[in-house]
């Protein structure tokens, strides 16, 4: 419901703002989140995918036959220990310091290539199996939903390393700090869908 | 791999001389005549020297407000398309019976109705609703300009680009022959291999980028950029629906992207997600294009809604009747879209249960509806109203949407849905309320917020000899689809044994001439209107005597919109300023800070399409290239740290004055 | 081939057609109404059909109870509050009434509530895969009448029937004894399609790779069509087929017809009756395949292929590491009309090798020469365009699956 207005006359309404407000923020970071949740939506059909194929082995190999926990496993450590890093990164700049803000970035950029190394190695491995994606569905919605969350990653890693290139020509100032957060919801973001890839496609593809 | 390549695949991959259609005489007149009439456009804007003006004051414009325009002209653009596949489709089907075979084989008609229901829904209304939505939110919410402006301008780009390159499916090669929602396995590589369905894909997929982005932006800017004291409850219903529409939006397009990409990975990969061997599932496509499909018809159908209520409540002198129902009508709409794909594919066999379900859902959508359309009929009751020419659209609108409305609550029932599925009767159902509902608000909408646009209102008459071309047009063409749909007949068939539906099909295709005279005196008024503007010209900036904050600016509206920020006391802001008596301050004016034009979006949406292209004829040095390209563009435009700029005071003061003049001029 | 509809009622309908046609649109509209035997939803032969058009019948009145008043309203309030009339009242602050809002949202809620009602019984009542209980109203069947059973495929683009209690099949035409329920078993070789017949019960997808149910009877003899409602390709609009509903005695003696017909339906001639082709005049086959159906369904018709009953049996066993790579070439289905060069590849008209004009084609010419029709999919001397193919640059006629699947791939060595 509408609130009622003063009555007129009571105080002479103010119809117009006479002085410039600039807009924050918050406006990117909000779009930001949508734009995150849109994504987490392209994820949630590839675990939709995974889900009603998963075990679409077509005669094939399974997880239990193909995956290498171990691997996945430090895999996923290094990915969750970038997040911690770029908390890191986030905390300098805060402080704004400079130097130790792109150290920080650039630990977690390494971090993450490790992670696109050993992913990579995983998928050359399971093809020269003969696992390919053409193999089953269940291969076509493993290599896309993991493959996809690598595609971010290494979008992710672009990304970073343009900022770090734009924070030291520009220092941290507001746009950049903007461009620092958005990034950092982005990699928290894929730290999040990566944990249930490892739970629902590696954990549950072997146990099964 | 590329051993045995000979350096035409290399350079052209299987794009060749062979891709264009001269063998086939309709499209080469077609050609024939989009060449000339696109040489003649271009030569006239090079002799008058306009590209300049063009680029700078339009193509690279951050503006909404030309943005929206840019939209609109796209979509009408784009109409004309869709209705001359709309024409050749219903000449044939009323040719095509018996011994006849028409004029059109199904190879090429197949693609007709392909072609015809993408190219509407994603390149005339969507851009129609997108652009309506982007010129009138941010004046009705007091802003300046959108969220993100540079994005808007993208966006908009990228729609274009989408349809750039689904129109050049029309020359080179051929369009998708797997219907307008790609269904698998036909869509498939094995039973669709040619280009196709891939322009079908890139088509899409680069459009759905720029619907996805600006989906995002319309929700920021409605939900962060409101004036001061317009909280939620005072926001105009249009941009409640618009709220709605684009939150369905953020949240069905990833779906679409997502599906599309598996669809192409199944294509270019050779993947198994929709095939029949190997474990794909083409009932999982069903599913997953139906789960965008669907709200996507809500994602037009609320705006529409939207500007009805603005329309009816102006017109009628009155404030919307029961707003608050009127916007928790929409909300449920938008909840409930999400929760009915289902009804599109009863027939599939999930069983009743699953079948009833959303059967019933589907049916819950048309209890908010009902109360919209109540609440339209309660705001002309005890309304003084003017019956202009946006108006009229209102009164054909209520009884063909019911109408539309009760076939469609017949549709989800599922026993009735087992005999009219896919059947003409389905056809008329969504043409009644695609046309019934959304082109007619939407060309209610042009009729309303032309005179803001343009400083300038549209020709009353050509308006109403449209509309009634419109309206006794649409009737002659479904009526007779629907009866078809009752006896039995089948939608997407290229000929006809039985004669006996030969007299629909005629009145029918007469139909369609009729709505092609509507389009017809729709674009002699918009020319008439441009000659006779001087006589039709409104100073006032409030020609229909509104009650939303998009009239309290002047007609067309300065960059900046408002040079002081209205603040909302109440709802139907306007009005409320009208009836107290507002203030406008004459002095003390700032500088305005403003956000920068830029090429980067245009840039970006071309080196997409030619992406797109390269990916549709598999030309894949040039897909890497755009590719690479494309990124580079992309970071190069990130470091471009100088966005915007002040409009400086005397500025202000100057197009204000002009302002203050002509008000003071008029009274 | 048989005639589509019941000659009469055409007869009937143009008649009335010629006749009213000059008194305007809204005439022309009710002589189509009127002439309701053509209406065949609305005036179906079977007990299914009938019962779903009274649930058409029953919810159109059901919501005319509001849609009317709507209509009539809008009328009523357009002209009655128009600004030119000095007697309307003129109030521009009612914009709230609750008793109102209670009105406008409780009426649609009513209505969808008893739609609600019948539309869950009758979609449970009318469920496609639900065998029938009644013939007719108040005729409940028989608990010893033998339901008659009707395997269905559909080809691109024509049907086969194959009558698994009488050992026969026909192809383009159906027939059925009058008031016998019939169980349908539907699938499909390559696309979707939908099995409609009208008169008798609805449709239901024809899916490859699965199957679906329909269940029907036939009230009254007569000719009556069917067609696909599913759009499959270019075939499609031709895919009709004759659905003959007869006495029992009719029935019998086309069986017989069929069975002297003499041609056999082996696995190859079902494979060379498999291949695309359009506008397929009606054939009999005296002798079925065993299992041919079955074998359709799970795609297994070629000799050698793996069925997917075995692939869904080896999967739900956790896969097959070992012997993988053996599976994987028997279960390549989509692909084999690429590889024997069977559908057109290319982009345009010459390419797929049909005319680029209809009226190329003969006039009512019944069946149409199908290697002239389609020469770009049923002659395989027709070369797949190089330029425009199907292919990724490097493969000879395959697809883009096609060319990757044969990368050469070892055993699973785990």
């Amino acid at each position: 419901m509408h609130e009622t207005t003063p009555p007129p006359g009571a105080t002479a309404p103010v119809f117009y703002e006479q002085e410039e407000h600039a807009h924050g923020d918050g406006g990117t970071l909000f779009g930001f989140w949508i734009y995150l949740m849109g994504d987490s939506l392209i994820f949630a059909v590839l675990f939709a995918c995974y889900g009603v194929l998963g075990r679409n082995f077509a005669a094939g190999p399974s997880g239990a036959d193909l995956f290498d926990l171990r691997l996945v496993a430090v895999n996923t450590g290094l990915l969750l220990l970038s997040s911690i890093t770029y908390g890191f990164a986030m905390l300098e700049m805060d402080r704004d310091r400079i130097d130790k803000t792109l150290a920080w970035l650039a630990v977690t950029g390494l971090l993450g290539a490790a992670f696109l190394g050993i992913e990579l190695y995983e998928f050359a491995h399971l093809i020269r199996e003969g696992a390919t994606p053409q193999r089953s569905a269940f291969l076509s919605s493993f290599f896309t939903l993991v493959g996809t969350h690598g595609l971010h990653v290494t979008f992710g890693i672009v990304w970073l390393v343009t900022l770090m290139v734009q924070v030291r020509r520009r220092g941290l100032i507001v746009e950049n700090q903007r461009r620092l957060m958005c990034l950092s919801m982005f990699w928290h973001f894929l730290d999040v869908v990566w944990i249930g890839v490892f739970t629902f496609v590696y954990l549950m593809g072997v146990m099964q | 791999m590329f051993s045995n390549l000979d350096l035409q695949q290399l350079i052209f991959g299987r794009l060749s001389l062979e891709a264009i259609p001269y063998h086939e005489p309709i499209l080469l007149v077609t050609f024939a005549v989009v060449a000339l009439g696109g040489a003649a456009l271009l030569g006239a804007i090079t002799w008058y020297g306009k590209w300049g003006y063009l680029w700078r004051e339009w193509f690279t414009s951050v503006d909404h407000k030309k943005i929206g325009i840019m939209y609109i002209v796209l979509a009408i653009v784009m109409l004309l398309r869709g209705f001359a596949d709309a024409v050749m489709m219903i000449t044939q089907k009323a040719l095509s019976v018996g011994v006849n075979e028409g004029y059109l084989p199904p190879h090429h008609y197949d693609q007709i109705f392909s072609a015809h229901g993408m190219i509407m829904i994603f390149f005339m209304a969507m851009p129609f609703v997108t652009g309506m939505m982007n010129y009138v939110m941010p004046l009705q919410i007091g802003a300046r300009d959108v969220a993100f402006p540079f994005l808007n301008n993208f966006s908009f780009w990228m729609t274009a680009g989408g349809a750039v390159l689904t129109m050049m499916s029309l020359f080179v090669g051929e369009f998708s022959r797997a219907t307008w929602l790609g269904f698998a396995p036909l869509s498939g590589a094995a039973y669709s291999p040619g280009v196709g369905v891939d322009y079908y894909i890139w088509g899409l997929q680069i459009a759905g980028v720029g619907t996805t982005l600006s989906g995002i932006n319309l929700i920021a800017t409605i939900v962060k950029m409101r004036a001061p004291g317009m909280t939620m409850m005072k926001l105009p219903v249009f941009c409640w629906t618009t709220l709605a529409s684009n939150a369905i939006i953020v949240t069905i397009f990833p779906v679409l992207t997502a599906t599309l990409a598996l669809l192409s990975l199944d294509r270019y990969v050779g993947t198994h997600f929709f095939t029949n061997d190997y474990g794909g599932n083409a009932m999982m496509y069903m599913n997953l294009i139906w789960i965008w499909g669907h709200p996507e018809v809500y994602v037009l159908i609320l705006p529409a809604f939207g500007i009805f209520s603005e329309v009816t409540s102006t017109f009628c002198s009155k404030r919307l009747f029961g707003y608050t129902s009127m916007v928790y009508a929409t909300m449920v709409i938008a909840l409930v879209s999400w929760l009915v794909w289902l009804h599109h594919f009863f027939t599939m066999g999930a069983g009743p249960t699953v079948n009833s379900f959303f059967a019933i859902a589907s049916m819950i959508i048309s209890i908010p509806t009902g109360a919209k359309v109540f609440n339209w009929l309660f705001t002309m009751y005890r309304g003084k109203i003017r019956f202009e020419t946006p108006f009229i659209w209102v009164v054909g609108f209520i009884p063909t949407f019911v109408i539309g409305g009760l076939t469609g609550v017949l549709l989800a029932v599922p026993p009735v849905d087992f005999v009219v599925h896919n059947s003409l009767f389905l056809v008329a159902h969504f043409h009644n309320v695609i046309i019934g509902g959304v082109v007619f608000g939407l060309l209610a909408g042009v009729q309303y917020w032309f005179p803001k646009a343009f400083g300038y209102k549209l020709d009353p008459f050509w308006g109403k000899a449209s509309f009634w071309c419109w309206l006794i047009g649409f009737w002659t063409v479904f009526l007779p689809l629907y009866i078809l749909g009752l006896m039995g007949v089948t939608r997407r068939t290229q000929h006809f044994e039985d004669p006996s539906v030969q007299p629909f099909l005629t009145v029918a295709a007469f139909g369609v001439f009729i709505i092609m005279a509507g389009i017809l005196a729709f674009l002699i008024q918009l020319f008439v209107s441009y000659l006779r503007r001087e006589k039709l010209r409104d100073l006032t900036g409030d020609p229909w005597d509104g009650r939303t904050l998009e009239w309290a600016t002047s007609s067309p509206p300065p960059p900046y919109n408002f040079a002081f920020t209205p603040v909302v006391h109440d709802l139907d802001a306007w009005w409320d300023m009208k009836k107290r008596g507002y203030d406008h301050p004459l002095e003390g004016f700032r500088p305005i800070h403003m956000p920068k034009n830029t090429g980067a979006g245009v840039v970006l949406a071309g080196l997409s399409t030619v992406l797109g292209f390269a990916l549709v004829w598999y030309i894949w040095w040039l897909a890497a290239l755009s590719f690479v390209a494309l990124i580079a563009a992309a970071i190069i435009h990130t470091f471009n740290y100088n966005r915007d700029y002040y409009i400086p005071a005397e500025e202000v003061v100057r197009i204000e004055g002009r302002r203050m003049a002509q008000l003071a001029g008029r009274a | 081939m048989s005639k589509p509809i019941r000659p009469n009622a055409y007869r009937r309908s143009i008649l009335s057609l010629t006749r009213r046609s000059a008194r305007g649109l809204a005439l022309l509209a009710l002589a189509g109404l009127l002439s309701g035997c053509n209406l065949v939803v609305m005036n179906p032969a079977g007990d299914v059909a009938v019962q779903q058009r009274n649930l058409i019948i029953a919810s159109t009145a059901l919501m005319l109870l509001v849609i009317l008043p709507v209509i009539a309203l809008t009328f009523l309030f357009a002209w009655r509050y128009r600004a030119s009339n000095p007697d309307a009242t003129y109030d521009p602050d009612f914009h709230h009434s609750t008793q109102l809002e209670v009105v406008i949202w409780t009426v649609p809620l009513l209505i969808i509530i008893a739609l609600g009602a019948m539309t869950w019984i009758g979609t449970h009542t009318l469920d496609p895969f639900r065998p029938l209980t009644r013939i007719a109203p108040n005729k409940p069947v028989p608990p010893d009448m033998k339901h008659l059973t009707v395997e269905v495929v559909a080809l691109d683009w024509k049907w086969l029937f194959i009558y698994p209690e009488y050992g026969v099949a026909s192809v383009n035409e159906m027939a059925a004894p009058v008031d016998v329920p019939i169980s349908f078993r539907i699938t499909s070789s390559s696309v979707w399609n939908t099995f409609y017949v009208p008169a008798m019960a609805g449709m239901i997808y024809a899916m490859p790779a699965m199957e679906t149910k329909l269940h029907g009877v036939m009230n009254e003899e007569g000719d009556f069509t069917g067609q696909s409602a599913h759009y499959s390709g270019s075939g499609f609009s031709r895919m009709n087929f004759g659905f003959r509903s007869l006495s029992q005695q009719g029935f019998d003696e086309w069986v017989a017809k069929v069975k002297s017909a003499g041609a056999a339906l082996d696995r190859e001639a079902y494979l060379k009756l498999e291949k695309p082709s359009e506008e397929v005049p009606v054939q009999y086959y005296a002798t079925v395949d065993n299992g041919l159906f079955d074998a359709v369904v799970g795609l297994c018709v070629t000799p050698g292929q793996m069925c997917v009953g075995e692939m869904h049996h080896i999967d739900r066993t956790g896969g097959a590491a070992e012997e993988s790579e053996a599976n994987r070439v028997r279960l390549d289905y989509d692909n084999r009309r690429l590889e024997s060069g069977d559908e057109p590849s290319g982009a345009t008209f010459p390419a797929s090798g049909r005319p680029p004009q209809g009226s190329v084609q003969p006039q009512g010419a019944i069946p149409r020469d199908q290697h002239l029709g389609r020469g770009g999919v049923n002659a395989p001397e027709t070369q797949p365009d190089q330029g425009q193919g199907n292919a990724l640059p490097g493969a000879e006629k395959g697809p883009a699956p096609a060319q990757l699947n044969t990368q050469p791939t070892e055993g699973h060595p785990h």
